[in-house]
């Protein structure tokens, strides 16, 4: 390369950029991986399955390979009456989340109760399985960590979602938060400052182990939806939004999502959807009294799983 | 160019490759621009074009920013690489017949990666959301190959010293590399929660910082010293400016996710390197403005110059806005709103596309041997870029200031979307304006080549008069 400066400039730039990553990767890496799982990123975990981005499991991004969650109100085995119970039901073959399958995920206390109290040893993915978030009190101390209620209740697959009182389908539903790009607009991180008061706590540190994607959006046009379920657990008016936003919020600049309601209502009758746009236009130009009536979504479509993720933010 | 593809080394003519990735920048950059365009009509007019799932505001706003950070942008990069070194080192580019493969290798992965973001298919990571497939083919099929042949070129020059300009180049897109292979470990290696996030934004970063900075910074220490005929003012600040860009442009990427719950040590060291930013960026900025020294004059006269110095103008606003939005007593204010929209407007839609329309420009006229076509369509295309550009960051920075405001006194937020509005119509017109001045570049660009005065042996386009 001719002269020697060129020679030492290589190995200065070589040091340099290595110091650079050693800093800012590998030290955050590390600090990063030391922290404890609260009991949310557990529960995230168990909803939204292994990946709600691009993976293996699910290339076109349709919400498939994802774990179900179930309230319970009775117990599958017994059928004894029991306070509401959030499960987490794994198919045979649906992937595990990091926090199974990787002893560095939940954080040392976490991973020690779960795999002494909770058995998560006993996991695998071949089988499924049915997995609770529970907790354990020790010197004053409340740590959360993952059940396998197969082996510790006997809670099998098949019970367990025939004895359910309530399906949500929030993993799917993650999945397509990230692909319609939901995120561009609407946040999943109320910011440490006066979002206090509209949005609800912030999250903390642990809130995301095992979360990926996290897409918690870096711009903001609309309402932040970390904790959207509780401000507003309403379906029909979620319904109404979804279809068009101008329904229940004339100045909305939200995109309507009614092509994810499919072809068909939940009747199996067609949805029409260039129909209902004239009939809007009709009512938005005064013409018509009524706005056209929303189809009523079916149980497999899209907007179902949606639904269910953005109800399921509490 | 398929004739080329499979020409021999010997029989492509000198700078075959630049033009072809000059051209295929500019077809990107309409492409980029109308869907840009487009998407700003959506956020002003939600019920406008709903009948193509396919071109809802979620899918295109990824296409838009990918199909200009790396049609576009990169794309001028490689174009000016491919003369610019050639040119500093007195000699050929070390394979035209490579360059040629990697323009055309460039184009099919950037169609396939923008058609599979399209399509939904995405990481669900801002700024790295191509699938990992691509990440693989950006980083081993589109620019390996490219800095392969600048090193090379670089290696096998006939001068004695290596000039800044190519530093930059060599350094950078090597950078590259190393940023798409380590930023896309949360991909490759299902890396998840913070960890995820965060080499999210070292990834989105050290793009800007790495790549988009230093090499639109290239570029002006090329064309203002050859078009005026100035030498550098300083060869010793341009080394500062070099190393303090690997030294701290590459460390604060957590200033991105200052409002997120990582580490404090981690949000103040970003914070404080933020600042320190402005090392690079000051040095830059005056060492190019003192080259400028008595020739004042062709920053009217001469349309290489004005779209470069323009560019350099616009880094001084952006850099320092930059230095302060990063510590923590602005952050909070302006985080998330259209502020920082604006920012980045100002970044890659200002300072930086100006430095590398500036460079294509120069670049078709030195390797066609064409002058320029037609000035006054050249000017026609800077005030449309100029105006449009400023439109857009008046709008969506008075839109980012309401946003901030109504964010601290806890205004409803359908107020603040309604307040937003008429910005956001603003922002539309301006972006159709960049968009539609786009057009005029390609033709004028098209007639250059074809139909443009032949440059006299030993002359460059500067010496020589416009004729429209
Ligand atoms: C002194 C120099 C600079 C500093 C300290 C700086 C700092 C920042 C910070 C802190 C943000 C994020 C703000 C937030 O989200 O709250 C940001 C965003 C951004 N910056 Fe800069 N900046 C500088 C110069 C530049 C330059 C030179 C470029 C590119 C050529 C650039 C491109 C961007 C872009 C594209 C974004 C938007 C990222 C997003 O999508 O959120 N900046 N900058
Ligand atoms: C016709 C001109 C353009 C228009 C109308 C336009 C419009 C837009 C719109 C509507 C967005 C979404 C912003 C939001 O989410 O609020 C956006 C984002 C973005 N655009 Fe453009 N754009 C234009 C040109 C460019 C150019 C030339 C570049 C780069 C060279 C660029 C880079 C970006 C980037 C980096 C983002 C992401 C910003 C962020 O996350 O903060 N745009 N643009």
């Amino acid at each position: 390369m001719g002269f020697r400066e060129y020679r030492v400039g290589s190995i200065l730039f070589g040091v340099a950029l290595s110091g650079s990553m050693f800093v800012t990767v590998y030290m955050p890496g590390l600090d990063i991986s030391g922290v404890s799982s609260t009991a949310t990123a557990l529960e995230k975990q168990l909803t939204y399955g292994k990946n709600s981005g691009f993976d293996y499991g699910d290339l076109f991004l349709h919400g498939t390979d994802k774990p179900i969650k179930v309230i319970l109100k009775t117990d599958p085995v017994t059928g004894a009456s029991i306070d509401d119970t959030a499960a987490y039901v794994f198919k045979p073959g649906t992937s595990f989340p990091s926090g199974l399958i990787h002893d560095h995920i939940l954080g040392e206390k976490v991973q020690a109760l779960s795999t002494s109290e909770g058995k998560v040893g006993q996991a695998n993915q071949a089988a499924g399985g049915v997995f609770l978030v529970t907790s354990k009190v020790t010197n004053g101390v409340e740590t959360p960590y993952i059940e396998f209620a197969t082996a510790t209740k006997g809670w099998g697959v098949d019970a367990t979602l025939s004895a359910a009182s309530e399906t949500i389908l929030a993993g799917a539903g993650k999945t397509m938060f990230v692909r319609e790009g939901c995120w561009w607009c609407h946040t999943l991180l109320p910011e440490q400052t006066h979002d206090w008061q509209s949005f609800g706590r912030p999250p903390v540190l642990g809130d995301f182990n095992g979360e990926s994607p996290t897409t918690f959006g870096s711009d903001r046009k609309a309402p932040d939806l970390l904790h959207v379920g509780s401000r507003n657990s309403s379906k029909e008016w979620m319904t109404l939004h979804f279809f068009n936003p101008r329904l229940v919020q004339p100045h909305s600049i939200m995109p309507r999502y009614d092509y994810l309601w499919g072809p068909k209502d939940k009747a199996g009758k067609a949805i029409d959807l260039a129909k209902w746009d004239e009939e809007f236009v009709a009512y938005r130009d005064g013409e018509s009294v009524y706005p056209p009536d929303v189809p009523e979504y079916a149980d497999d479509s899209e907007i179902r799983y949606l639904m269910d993720f953005v109800l399921n933010l509490k | 160019m398929i004739k080329y593809l499979f020409a021999k080394e010997k029989d492509i003519p000198g700078g075959t490759a630049a033009i072809f990735f000059s051209f295929s920048a500019i077809m990107w950059f309409i492409i980029g621009t109308g869907i840009g365009s487009f998407n700003a009509a959506k956020l002003a007019f939600p019920d406008w074009f709903t009948h193509l799932y396919a071109l809802q505001f979620g899918h295109m706003r990824q296409v838009h920013v990918h199909a200009v950070i790396f049609g576009w942008i990169t794309g001028a990069f490689a174009a000016s690489a491919m003369y610019v070194v050639p040119q500093l080192g007195n000699t050929k580019l070390w394979s035209e017949k490579l360059g040629v493969w990697n323009c055309f290798l460039w184009n099919v992965g950037l169609a396939l990666g923008l058609s599979t973001l399209w399509f939904g298919m995405t990481s669900g990571r801002e700024y790295s959301d191509f699938i990992w497939p691509i990440d693989i083919y950006i980083a081993l099929v589109m620019v390996l190959p490219l800095f392969i042949n600048i090193f090379m070129s670089i290696v096998t020059r006939r001068t004695q010293g290596i000039y800044t300009t190519n530093w930059f180049f060599a350094g950078s897109f090597f950078m590259l590399i190393i940023v798409f292979l380590v930023g896309n470990a949360p991909e490759f290696f299902h890396l998840t929660g913070l960890n995820e996030a965060y080499m999210t934004w070292w990834f989105a970063h050290n793009v800007l910082g790495l790549l988009i900075t230093p090499v639109a910074a290239a570029i002006t220490y090329y064309i203002v010293p050859k078009v005026t005929g100035n030498p550098l003012y300083s060869h010793r600040v341009g080394h500062l400016h070099f190393w303090s860009i690997v030294v701290f442009y590459s460390t604060p990427a957590a200033h991105h996710l200052m409002s997120s719950p990582l580490p404090e040590w981690l949000k103040s060291f970003a914070s404080v390197e933020g600042v320190l930013i402005l090392v690079p960026a000051v040095a830059y900025v005056c060492n190019i403005l003192l080259t400028m020294q008595g020739k004042w004059a062709m920053f009217v006269e001469n349309v290489e110059i004005k779209y470069t110095i323009t560019g350099v103008l616009l880094a001084i606003p952006l850099n320092m806005q930059g230095g302060f939005q990063q510590t923590r007593a602005i952050n909070w204010y302006v985080h998330g709103t259209g502020w920082i929209v604006a920012h980045a407007h100002l970044a890659l839609l200002g300072f930086s596309t100006f430095a590398e329309a500036a460079a294509v420009y120069y670049g078709i006229q030195t390797i066609a041997r064409r002058k320029l076509y037609s000035l006054s369509l050249a000017n026609f295309h800077f005030w449309m870029l100029l105006i449009g550009f400023s439109l857009y960051w008046v709008s969506m920075t008075i839109a980012g200031l309401i946003q901030g405001a109504g964010k601290i006194y806890e205004v409803p937020y359908m107020d603040i979307v309604i307040a937003e509005h008429p910005y956001m119509i603003v922002r539309w017109l301006g972006g159709t304006m960049v968009f539609l001045g786009n057009f005029v570049w390609l033709y004028n660009m098209y007639m250059t080549v074809k139909a443009g005065d032949k440059l006299p042996v030993g002359l460059q386009p500067q010496d020589v008069a416009y004729v429209r």
